[in-house]
């Protein structure tokens, strides 16, 4: 039995019970809950002219129909814009139920409550809405044009224009830069939209019992649930409480909040005084939660002729859809993130964040980082192929050297603060990419091909988390932290750095994460950020009670605190093994009882013994219990970092695309379980399959989305995912306690770089728009 | 995504199954018949189809079963695609019952629900239709079961249309054996595994020469092709199958794609099945 657990492969520990049917997800809970469902718009655009629900009011069952006039003023105001940005001059977002104008297909209108979902879907089928059908906008380059309006007061449907200059070290900009180049090029890239698509869609559950409000909802950040949950409902915060269950996945699109459904679940629980459950089903997550990566993205670059860049000028039009909750963050990761591991002579990017009448764009794993990253490997496979140079020989031309950091990238990251790379070894990652793949002795043939792609990601973004930890009197550690988890695995590295730092064994380790009862201050699950935020606050934590352990140890052995260390939850004197004191006992002596209720227990009794009669029996400054809560605040992002290659096979007839391998190199500093880390990246390689050769979203003109289900949106199954190599390489990171950096969305970032890369070598012509299909590919071969 | 209100109707024998089915007109909008239920399901809890009656064929007793008998192979209205798949009393099913689905959906799903369900672009019915095989439909008359058999090529009258007439339960497929020294092949491309064809092609191909092509996925319904003539120069006949289609553009696909696509899957399915063919003569 080992506690040095840090670094281990240990097995995870949730799996038993999530693979065997121990979850309990959203819709186990509240079998006798009331139903809630939603009348959805129908049409991409259109006012609202009347409601009609008297032909539901005989659906039995029913219990309740609101529409937008129905909710109170405080419930019905437009949800919030969570993060406000000066360059998102237009703003908007949806109110819980559509008010006047549905501005998409799956945009709430009208809740109805009944006894089930089958009895509150029956209403909602006979529930008649009359709308007056407006123009839609749908497509970017469309949109821009302004012909038509998503919201009749932002001009050209731009709710956010953003320019960032870099100037070169000569000082010049970069379209400077670009005019007095050796070489120039210029393109247009295009990146269609996909979606987090969680295996468990959103969900919500409310109970009042007239005083207090519990609220279950399958979210990525409970904490910030219910502080909008208690504002929204005027309710004072201590009677908020909510919890996230076990979540069936999130990629990001449960880290936006409220969703309408948080507000109005809870309200309607509260109105009716009855539990009330609401289970988004796949046709609601396709048309009504969120969306990402589409982008249109101009680019000219001037380099020299060793393929180094002197000047990247890129403009970007990003896909809002109708509305921005989540602020301008997935434009601003793809501008900032854009730069990789290069260092860049002169970088101007501009981007406008467009609305469309299409389902609202937040954060998806990688969150803007793919199209960034798909931007700057096009451009480096664009520069080698035009100097007839070697593709990693170009990329390896640009890269920052290991010799370069802290590197400056001179520009404002998505946390508000300077993009400052903390650590890394890019050259050593290219040469072990180079070797897993074989790079060098990759023999072409017509239909096959190589392809590689690099990133940066910058992960860990504060502000803070914070970690509690208790050791009870049976010798048990319970760990909690306040943001949630979605299966990456917390409750396996979070035990691991707890044993690690406690010398307890991992088997009397037990995490909760994502209960404001247990943890009310809390973040949220995104950027890649719980193993570098909550874990090093975890860390802190318990350096806190193995600091107060050795304490009241050292007093019960008469011995230095510093002569003490900690084995199998034993404290003994280093090298004095009989002198020795389970944590157990030390937590029966932290915390002097009046009230003997077992043998263990009487030990800390009044009459006892021990405790000087002229001290208080809590010292002062001290706390009763073995326990210690800290936080950590990172002063900025971490940056890992990755390399992929792949190869690729295209059929000379049929123009299927098959990848015969899939290489990764990953550098997330310190490892704390290198097992979960890989499954992280398969995970992530997985998704970014996905969106390099299956996933879009077909919204047709009239901004219909026609494949809102698993028949027609093709998420690859494990027959197309193919095998994933792994290599690792650990540059530590200097800013946290654990040397550790993000890794959850490392594995879909570069894909559909790599994919575009390889099929690109296969075929001989440029690829610059993903994902492609065979369909796709057959048409490039005969234009 | 929950069903509308229907009644469910759950009868023991064929008979009460067929008096319900005429009594709620099944076939029309009255009432469905359910068996795997792989489709109608799905179907239902996305109110793309509403009807006010279920039959669940389900417990209808003699309804299963894989029979080998002279000349083919009759498969009951309960049999299961895995069960067909495991028997394998039909080379070209066997074939192109591993391209359906996944094995979950093959141990519930049906092959008489499939042909009934004609999907155009489904492998059985190209499989019924390039055999030359058929339907047996029953019906309630005058206090009595009475079957027709209705022929592969007039069964498929239209995209998810089939000949089944309200009233009309199908209970059995016939799939005739192929000729001796035939060889079959059934080659399709889908965008991920299992997913519906964007193109395939089941071809037949006898010693003599004597050869036929069923298209899935470019036409309203499986489109029959006797390339015979072309034997066996298999490019022209790929370029006779071609010119035979009218593919339709779909988001998976171009007209031009699956046009091209099923040319090329053509020409591989008839040098398959030839050189079977050319196999078994040896």
């Amino acid at each position: 039995m080992t506690t040095k657990l840090f670094g281990e492969p240990v097995q995870r520990r949730e799996d038993p019970r999530l693979l065997t049917g121990g979850g309990r997800y959203l819709d186990d809970l509240g079998p006798d809950a009331l139903a809630a469902a939603f009348v959805r718009a129908p049409h991409a655009h259109a006012r609202i002219r009347d409601i009609d629900v008297g032909p539901a009011l005989d659906v039995e069952g029913l219990v309740a129909i609101y529409t937008w006039e129905d909710l109170p003023e405080r419930v019905g105001r437009p949800l919030p814009l969570l993060i406000p940005h000066p360059a998102l001059t237009h703003g908007r977002t949806a109110y819980p139920l559509a008010r006047d104008v549905v501005r998409h297909v799956g945009e709430p209108v009208v809740m109805v409550v009944a006894a089930d979902r089958y009895a509150a879907e029956d209403a909602c089928a006979l529930i008649e809405v009359d709308y007056e059908v407006l123009k839609p906008v749908v497509g970017l380059e469309e949109a821009v044009q302004g012909a038509a309006l998503v919201h009749e007061d932002v001009p050209g449907n731009v709710g956010a224009h953003l320019v960032q200059e870099v100037p070169g070290a000569d000082g010049r900009g970069a379209r400077e830069a670009i005019e007095t180049a050796p070489h120039t090029l210029a393109f247009r890239l295009d990146i269609e939209r996909s979606a987090s698509m969680p295996l468990e869609g959103r969900g919500v559950h409310a109970r009042w019992d007239g005083r207090d409000l519990r609220v279950h909802s399958s979210t990525q950040t409970s904490t910030s649930v219910r502080m909008a949950v208690a504002a929204a409902l005027g309710l004072p915060l201590p009677r908020v409480e909510v919890i996230a269950p076990d979540v069936g996945g999130g990629f990001g699109v449960k880290i936006v909040h409220p969703w309408p459904e948080e507000i109005l679940v809870p309200w309607a629980a509260m109105t009716l005084g009855r539990e009330i459950k609401w289970t988004e089903d796949r046709r609601e997550h396709f048309i009504s939660s969120a969306h990402e990566r589409g982008q249109v993205q101009y680019v000219r670059v001037g380099f020299d002729d060793d393929g180094r860049v002197l000047g990247l000028d890129v403009t970007i039009l990003h896909d809002h859809g109708a509305y921005t909750p989540y602020g301008i963050i997935v434009p601003i990761v793809t501008s900032t993130q854009l730069l990789g591991p290069y260092k860049i002579g002169a970088y101007r990017v501009e981007f406008s964040a467009v609305y469309t009448n299409t389902v609202q764009v937040t954060p998806y794993r990688g969150a803007g980082r793919p199209q960034g990253v798909f931007c700057m490997e096009r451009t480096m496979d664009k520069i080698a192929r035009h100097l007839g140079r070697d593709r990693a020989e170009v990329r390896a031309a640009n890269f920052i050297g290991p010799g370069e950091f802290p590197y400056d990238q001179g520009m404002t990251f998505q946390d508000g603060r300077p993009l400052i790379y903390d650590s890394g070894d890019y050259p050593e990652m290219l040469r072990l990419l180079k070797e897993l793949i074989g790079w060098d002795s990759f023999e072409r043939a017509p239909g096959r091909g190589i392809g590689i792609g690099c990133y940066v990601e910058g992960t860990g973004v504060g502000p803070y988390e914070g970690g509690h930890v208790q050791i009870t009197s049976d010798g048990r550690v319970h760990v909690s932290t306040g943001l949630t988890s979605q299966g990456q695995g917390h409750e396996t590295v979070f035990a691991q750095i707890a044993a690690s730092e406690l010398g307890v064994p991992i088997e009397r380790i037990s995490v909760v994460t994502g209960d404001t009862r247990r943890f009310g201050y809390a973040v949220g699950t995104f950027a890649s950020r719980a193993a570098v935020v909550s874990g090093s606050a975890i860390a802190l934590a318990c350096r806190k009670v193995r600091e107060k352990a050795l304490r009241i140890a050292a007093d019960a052995l008469e011995a230095d605190p510093a002569d003490l260390e900690i084995t199998d939850g034993i404290v003994h004197v280093a090298g004095a093994p009989n002198a020795a004191v389970p944590l157990s006992t030390v937590a029966v002596l932290a915390n002097p009882l009046r009230y003997a209720f077992d043998e263990e227990t009487a030990r800390a009794t009044q009459f006892a013994g021990a405790a000087a009669p002229d001290r208080p029996p809590v010292a002062e400054g001290e706390e009763p219990g073995l326990e210690g809560r800290d936080y950590y605040s990172p002063i900025r992002s971490t940056f890992a970092a990755g390399m992929h290659a792949a190869i690729v096979e295209t059929d000379p007839d049929t123009a299927e695309i098959r990848v015969l391998r899939y290489a990764v190199v990953h550098d997330c500093g310190r490892l704390i379980n290198p097992m979960i880390v890989e499954g992280q990246i398969h995970g992530g390689v997985a998704q970014g399959i996905g969106g390099a050769l299956y996933e879009r979203m077909a919204y047709d003109p009239h901004g219909q989305l026609v494949n809102a289900s698993f028949m027609d949106f093709l998420m690859p199954y494990a027959t197309e995912v193919p095998h994933v190599e792994t290599a690792h390489l650990e540059t530590p990171s200097p800013l946290n306690p654990l040397g550790v950096k993000g890794a959850g969305e490392a594995g879909v970032i570069p894909v559909s770089a790599v994919i575009a890369s390889a099929i690109e070598d296969a075929e001989g012509f440029p690829i610059d728009r993903m994902p492609i299909s065979p369909s796709d590919l057959f048409h490039l071969r005969t234009t | 995504m929950k069903p509308p209100p229907f009644t469910y109707h759950a009868p023991r024998d064929l008979a009460t199954a067929l008096r319900t089915l005429q009594e709620v007109g099944a076939g029309g909008a009255g009432g469905k018949v359910l068996a795997g239920g792989q489709s109608l399901i799905p179907m239902l809890n996305m109110r793309l189809v509403a009807p006010a009656h279920l039959v669940d064929i389900n417990r209808v007793a003699g309804l299963g079963g894989i029979g080998r008998e002279p000349g083919g192979v009759r498969v009951g209205a309960l049999a299961r695609h895995a069960e067909a798949e495991r028997s394998g009393a039909h080379p070209l099913l066997t074939r192109a019952l591993k391209l359906v689905a996944h094995p979950v959906i093959r141990n519930r799903g049906t092959v008489v629900g499939s042909l009934v369900h004609a999907d155009p672009a489904a492998e059985l019915p190209a499989v019924l239709a390039v055999l030359g095989g058929s339907v047996r439909v029953a019906r309630w008359q005058d206090g009595a079961a009475v079957e027709r058999d209705i022929p592969a090529a007039a069964f498929f009258t239209g995209p998810m249309e089939s000949a089944v007439l309200p009233g009309e339960l199908a209970v059995s497929a016939w799939f005739p054996s192929l000729a001796p020294g035939a060889g079959c092949a059934f080659v399709e491309v889908s965008r991920r595994h299992g997913d519906y064809a964007l193109a395939g092609v089941c071809a037949v191909v006898g010693p003599a020469g004597a050869a036929r092509v069923a298209c899935v996925g470019v036409g309203p319904v499986p489109v029959v092709v006797d390339v015979s003539a072309h034997a066996p120069d298999w490019a022209a006949a790929a370029r006779a199958v071609r010119e035979e289609t009218e593919p339709d553009d779909d988001i998976h696909a171009t007209a031009a794609y699956r046009r091209h696509l099923v040319g090329v899957l053509a020409e591989r399915a008839l040098r398959e099945a030839a050189q079977e063919a050319e196999n078994r003569g040896a």
